[in-house]
């Protein structure tokens, strides 16, 4: 184990991985199995189970918990600050000297191009994660939230954030009363699954 | 008092996206540019078109970057921070509880129940990009940036980078 080793595997994922997290996956897989064997496929797959079911950014969560597995804290905090923090430094850089020049007419005119680009990667994403859910809710009840979501945001402007935190809640609701209709249709205690508590 | 709703913004929007760094980005707006209003949604986009143009993980780009309009070196601290600290966290402690966890139907339908309401926000966010677009260079301008980056991007597969760097070209010529 050495923390150069972990520096230069995790700057050269995050430098290498276009596309934002998933697509680093693969690279950070390499260096973890095949270049350093700091972990075995079984353990990667787990990590990245629990890194996608977790909020938040994932190749991060896979960064810190590599670095931590193979460095403790010290290692963490490695492998973390390697992944991140050079890509954070390069857009300050560039978008600082973009707007420097944001006087000049050839900038203004990027500037303007951008937007519909934008807007196209965003819809792409957006149609990513439609296909998600309706693979993993089924039609009916995808076509169902979408309209609520679209409701509650655009027509009434409910916060995202309350908005995310009511499906939380109805996804914790729905699993709490399957388990409980599961244990009181089940009479034998050994039938009864555990709910993972 | 800024610093404070640094760190509240950046970390209850990746608190609440699931889905990886993608899912967070319509949070971030929704922080960034209506609440704190530290950013315009023009300003908003060109740093998402910068960042996409990257590489590494894009909520700590933005993340980055907004902390430094913000409030300087100590804000991209703060906010990196408040990005990645909890989750992080939450992955070292709960790792050790995989084996209940990974098949957790709690855990499971939570990350499927998000994802509706992930998509629209993202799906807005693209109209409300698109409106800009209008409004800053027409309807034909807007038609064929919307056209050429959904076949690039969808049909041939070209580098989002390239597309972006495409996207510069075309703009510093035709729009400046």
């Amino acid at each position: 184990m050495s923390f150069k080793d972990l520096f230069v595997s995790f700057f050269r994922t995050g430098i290498l991985g276009y596309g934002g997290g998933p697509s680093v996956i693969p690279l950070i897989r390499y260096e973890t199995i095949d270049k350093y064997n700091w972990m075995d496929d079984k353990e990667f797959t787990d990590v990245f189970a629990l890194a996608n079911a977790l909020p938040g950014p994932i190749a991060t969560k896979m960064a810190t918990y590599i670095g931590y597995r193979v460095g403790g804290a010290i290692g963490a905090m490695v492998a973390l600050l390697a992944h991140i923090m050079p890509t954070a430094f390069l857009l300050i850089f560039i978008l600082g000297g973009l707007y420097a020049f944001n006087q000049s007419s050839i900038v203004m005119g990027m500037i303007i191009a951008v937007s519909p680009v934008i807007g196209m990667m965003l819809g792409l994403m957006a149609y990513e994660f439609l296909k998600k859910s309706w693979k993993g809710l089924g039609k009916t009840l995808s076509i169902v939230m979408i309209l609520i979501s679209l409701g509650l945001l655009q027509l009434l402007g409910v916060h995202p954030a309350i908005v995310i935190t009511l499906f939380i809640l109805s996804a914790c609701t729905k699993i709490f009363y399957q388990n409980r209709k599961y244990r009181k249709a089940s009479q034998h205690p050994t039938m009864n699954r555990s709910v993972g508590k | 008092m800024s610093f404070l709703h640094l760190v509240w913004a950046f970390f209850i929007s990746n608190l609440l996206g699931y889905g990886g760094g993608p899912a967070s980005i319509p949070l971030y707006q929704a922080e960034v540019v209506d609440h704190y209003k530290w950013l315009n949604l023009k300003e908003f986009g060109d740093i998402l078109a910068i960042a996409n143009a990257l590489p590494g993980p894009i909520s700590t780009k933005l993340g980055a970057y907004v902390g430094y309009e913000v409030a300087g070196i100590g804000g991209v601290a703060l906010a990196l921070f408040a990005t990645v600290l909890p989750s992080s966290l939450a992955m070292i402690l709960l790792y050790k509880f995989l084996n209940h966890l990974k098949d957790n139907p709690y855990i499971k339908e939570i990350s499927k129940f998000v994802l509706p309401a992930i998509g629209i926000m993202l799906g807005m966010l693209a109209v409300q990009f698109t409106v800009v677009a209008f409004e800053g260079s027409g309807i034909w301008h807007t038609l064929f940036l919307l056209v050429a980056s959904y076949l690039a991007l969808q049909w041939k597969k070209v580098h989002p980078a390239f597309v972006i760097a495409g996207t510069l070209g075309y703009g510093g010529i035709f729009l400046g």
